[in-house]
């Protein structure tokens, strides 16, 4: 049973909903067995900490996307700052998914001032929405809220409610003020709580596609549900009102990143109807048989799935076979967030590259939809075994230079901006990959092991990077446990 | 200081907080953040690559959560900075409060007192994102740095001490991608002149030994169409240091000569002991340099037959708005039409700004909009049109307004992710010529 509650305005925290946490220092095993162990898995809390980022970045890129929404973000100007990155985003990878024509996005801020934290922002929120809606027309309008807004209380539900009857349109608030929760993955639950609240439509009827929760990547889908007949939803950047509007007539759910779309995959097969692909995304061989075939039996094409794991092994191989070879000998570190940073090591694993740490930012010990077998880091271990040093980091940047340092693998690979920087200061070769849908697959493999042998063989910039490498970080804490902080924060509390 | 406060479409400025930018302009200094967790990150988005020494992921931060909402985190925040002396190496920490820490009132004043009875150099300053925007909080990190740091050390450093030295406050850090560029410009023009010059941020200030030498400075030059004033206001009632204050930026030959002589009148009248005569020189030798590359440009300036941009649209702030408008119009031909100011220029600015411009030619009138909401400045250029080729020159937001309106686009303000600044500047002589190789190199990849 999940812990959905499509009735309540806000999104239920993380922590709260399915226990995720931000500190933890051991190894992935221990990790996995302590999740799926009630009541053993303890978050640990930091003495020390550095910027950790927030919600309202998650929630407003899950919202920014959609072709034609209007977002507006209900704080002072600072907390909508950084969400251009989004225009920019949606303007470059528009051709991925064949928007051909794409529109600069629409983002507001109702620029809260002092006098607004005393006396209430709501009569300038309910403007803005009246401002937005005349100037844009947009299809629906996001309202995101922030910590000002939130601690002076502004009801921002109601103002959304009575926009929404007057101009017939969605007009949705989004709960996700950077305090609210630690892990800011949360933002991504805040918003696909609104979209599932008030876009999408109850319905008995079901269509030729298959929901694809993810990010911007590429359209590796449209290939894999062909056979089976289906094409590929994707949610929610690069949908329309529209689309989103029918997402509930798909005949499933699958996951690009299972801590992505953990909220929306559950609320869909809890309310809607549709069922979510009960296994981990497909990274790594033995994963990716998994989740063909589980695509398969929900699709009752058992047969199908059968025949594209045979051609796809036929395929590529060989080819993997010839990478592992290259690649043997050769360890690497992993920084990203939990389940891309799984997926990541399961993609190592698969080409014979020891794992020598990670640095996750969170972890979620179970999804929404309550099922062990999407655990990809559980799949991980039991398909490649252990990762040591493994490590919850929160994103903080001190902990990952002082485990980096110490490990010194022959990759990194990251999964979020500034942290291959790290690497390239211990001139260890490192590698960011946006595109969430690069290692996926059997053609994941053989694409990420190129780009791992190409990037270990062309060192020289890093290497002369190293040379000339500014730290601003002490010896003393280089010198540290990476766990350092949180023990002493134990040792205050007697714990 | 009234000015906007309504709604804002394509924010291109920051909150109060952004200003943390200015403490990671100070080398070896950090911002130290009693805030939300996601500020941090908000400002780091905004300007791109601008991490510094100890910025962005780097910096600590209280992060706070739903309980430090209800109680406070002060006890949080000594434990942060506290534990930041072992694990960062830094020369000065500057404590900035985010709208979570301003609201809840927490007095970090108080905390921060208790580090500099130890003989910490650390700052703390109010900046939640809700008092004002980053160009207003710049002025007051800049204050506080100088009331609660700098102030310690004026026995060693009496003032204006120091008869060549002057102090400029000019370029925003980051909020100007060329800050590092014109700062260096200033420092080169004015070191030309026989001045010694602090510009207190970037590579070439000598970080926290150089802010202790503000009080030393004869003078202050302040370049700017409103935002650092305070700042000169302030100096002149803490050292007696009058300042000469350039309206806009001085780009290109006219307004880089005109600047020069009003810092030179000024510096003799103050007794600088600077030599009038070779500063004169070294003027005349910039100018001369500077139209020997405009008299080779004005063939193809006149004669390229296959068009260039022949009107352009501004969006930047007030000063470069009003610099960029007098360089296009007499030194490369371009007529500056419609432009905006969209830094919320404070009322009682605006007129003095707006006579600014309209020195500019006493042919034309360069209509000049005050409009920080940009979407609503983008949809007037929309409504629009010119005769001719044109040209916007802007932050990022307004390529897909050039390329609605088939116009070049030169990427001069934040946010920008499609141009990459590292320390090319705009001021001075050498920035318009730049300026002008960045124009036309535009107009020229178009061709073959």
């Amino acid at each position: 049973m999940t812990k959905i509650n499509l009735d309540l305005p806000a999104v239920e925290i993380r922590e709260v909903r399915i226990n995720s946490i931000s500190g933890y220092d051991g190894n992935a095993k221990d990790l996995v067995e302590k999740s799926h162990c009630e009541g053993r898995l303890k978050d640990r809390e930091r003495s020390f900490m550095q910027c950790a980022g927030c919600s309202i970045s998650k929630a407003a890129c899950m919202t920014i996307l959609i072709q034609d929404a209007a977002v507006i973000e209900h704080g002072p100007i600072g907390c909508s700052t950084c969400l251009q990155e989004f225009n920019f985003t949606y303007m470059v990878n528009a051709d991925l998914r064949n928007v051909s024509d794409p529109k600069q996005r629409k983002i507001y801020s109702t620029n809260l001032q002092e006098k607004d934290t005393v006396y209430g922002g709501n009569a300038k929120l309910e403007k803005t929405i009246r401002e937005v809606y005349e100037r844009e027309k947009p299809n629906a309008i996001f309202v995101l809220s922030t910590c000002a807004s939130a601690i002076v209380g502004d009801d921002i539900e109601s103002a959304c409610d009575q926009a929404e009857a007057e101009f017939g349109i969605p007009v949705v608030a989004i709960t996700c003020e950077g305090f609210r929760s630690k892990i800011w993955t949360t933002g991504f639950d805040a918003g696909y709580h609104g979209i599932a609240r008030k876009l999408i439509e109850k319905t008995d009827k079901k269509s030729d596609f298959i929901n694809v929760i993810n990010f911007w990547g590429s359209d590796r889908f449209s290939e894999w549900f062909k056979p089976f007949g289906y094409r590929p939803n994707y949610i929610t950047p690069y949908s329309t009102v529209n689309t989103l509007r029918h997402s509930g007539e798909a005949v499933a759910t699958v996951q690009a990143c299972s801590t992505l779309g953990s909220y929306l995959g559950a609320a869909l097969e809890q309310e809607y109807g549709v069922p979510e692909v009960p296994t981990a995304p497909p990274y790594g061989i033995a994963q990716t048989d998994r989740w063909f075939r589980a695509l398969g039996k929900i699709l009752h094409q058992e047969d199908v799935a059968e025949k594209i794991i045979e051609e796809k092994k036929k395929e590529y191989l060989p080819q993997i076979e010839e990478l592992r070879e290259k690649l043997r000998g050769k360890t690497a570190y992993v920084t990203g967030g939990a389940a891309h940073g799984h997926a990541l090591l399961s993609v190592l694993g698969e080409l014979g590259i020891r794992a020598k740490g990670a640095s996750i930012f969170h972890h979620d010990p179970v999804y929404d939809i309550g099922d062990e077998n999407n655990d990809q880091l559980r799949q991980r271990v039991e398909d490649f075994g252990d990762v040591p040093h493994y490590r919850v980091c929160s994103k903080q940047e001190f902990e990952l230079v002082n485990a980096l340092g110490k490990l010194h693998p022959d990759v990194l690979l990251a999964r979020h901006g500034g942290m291959t920087l790290w690497g390239a200061k211990y001139g260890i070769p490192s590698l960011l990959i946006g595109d969430e849908h690069y290692g996926m697959g059997y053609e994941g493999i053989v694409d990420y092991g190129n780009r791992i042998l190409d990037v270990i063989e062309n060192d020289e910039f890093v290497k002369n990077l190293q040379k000339h490498a500014v730290n601003p970080y002490t010896k003393w804490w280089l010198t540290q446990d990476s766990d350092y902080f949180m023990k002493a924060t134990e040792k205050e509390k007697g714990q | 200081m009234a000015a906007y406060n309504g709604m804002i479409e394509q924010p291109r400025f920051s909150c109060a907080i952004g200003a943390l930018q200015s403490v990671v302009a100070i080398p070896r200094a950090v911002p130290i953040l009693h805030s939300g967790p996601g500020c941090g990150d908000m400002v780091s988005g905004f300007f791109e690559r601008s991490k510094g020494y100890a910025g962005g992921d780097t910096s600590p931060c209280t992060n706070f959560n739903e309980k430090d909402v209800v109680f406070g985190a002060v006890d949080k925040l000594r434990r942060i900075i506290s534990n930041s002396y072992k694990v960062l190496d830094t020369d000065l920490q500057v404590v900035m409060t985010g709208c979570t820490g301003g609201i809840v009132g927490d007095d970090i004043e108080s905390v921060v007192a208790e580090f500099q009875n130890e003989g910490k150099p650390i700052v703390a300053v109010d900046t939640p994102g809700f008092k004002c925007n980053n160009y207003q909080s710049h002025s007051n990190v800049v204050k506080a740095i100088i009331d609660q740091y700098v102030s310690l050390y004026e026995d060693e450093h009496p003032a204006r001490s120091n008869r060549r030295l002057v102090n400029i406050f000019a370029s925003l850090p980051y909020q100007d991608p060329f800050w590092k560029g014109n700062l260096r410009e200033y420092k080169r023009l004015l070191e030309g002149l026989g001045l010694e010059v602090n510009v207190l941020f970037g590579p070439e200030s000598g970080g926290v030994s150089e802010w202790r030498t503000i009080p030393e400075a004869n003078f202050n030059i302040l370049v700017s169409p409103w935002y650092g004033k305070p700042i000169v206001d302030d100096l002149k009632i803490r050292y007696g240091q009058p300042y000469t204050w350039f309206h806009s930026l001085p780009i290109g030959g006219n307004e880089t000569e005109k600047f020069l002589n009003q810092v030179l009148d000024f510096a003799i009248e103050h007794r600088s002991g600077i030599n009038k005569n070779d500063a004169k020189k070294f003027i005349q030798k910039e100018v001369d340099a500077y139209y020997e590359e405009i008299d080779n440009l004005a063939t193809f300036l006149l004669e390229f037959r296959y068009g260039l941009p022949n009107h352009a649209h501004i969006f930047a702030d007030a000063g470069y708005v009003v610099g960029i408008s007098k360089f296009l119009l007499h030194e490369t031909g371009v007529v500056p039409k419609e432009v905006f100011a969209i830094d919320n220029t404070p009322q009682k600015y605006q007129e003095d700004i707006l006579k600014d411009l309209a020195s500019t030619s006493d042919k034309k009138t360069i209509p000049l909009y005050f409009e920080p909401d940009a979407g609503k400045a983008q949809n007037l250029v929309r409504s629009i049109s010119h005769k001719g080729n044109g040209i916007i020159l802007g932050s990022g937001w307004d390529k897909n307004l050039a390329s609605e309106k088939g116009y070049e686009f030169l990427s001069i303000a934040v946010p920008s992710p499609v141009r990459l600044v590292m320390t090319t500047n705009y001021v001075g002589f050498s920035g318009g010529l730049r300026l002008i190789e960045d124009i036309y190199h535009k107009a020229l990849d178009l061709y073959m």
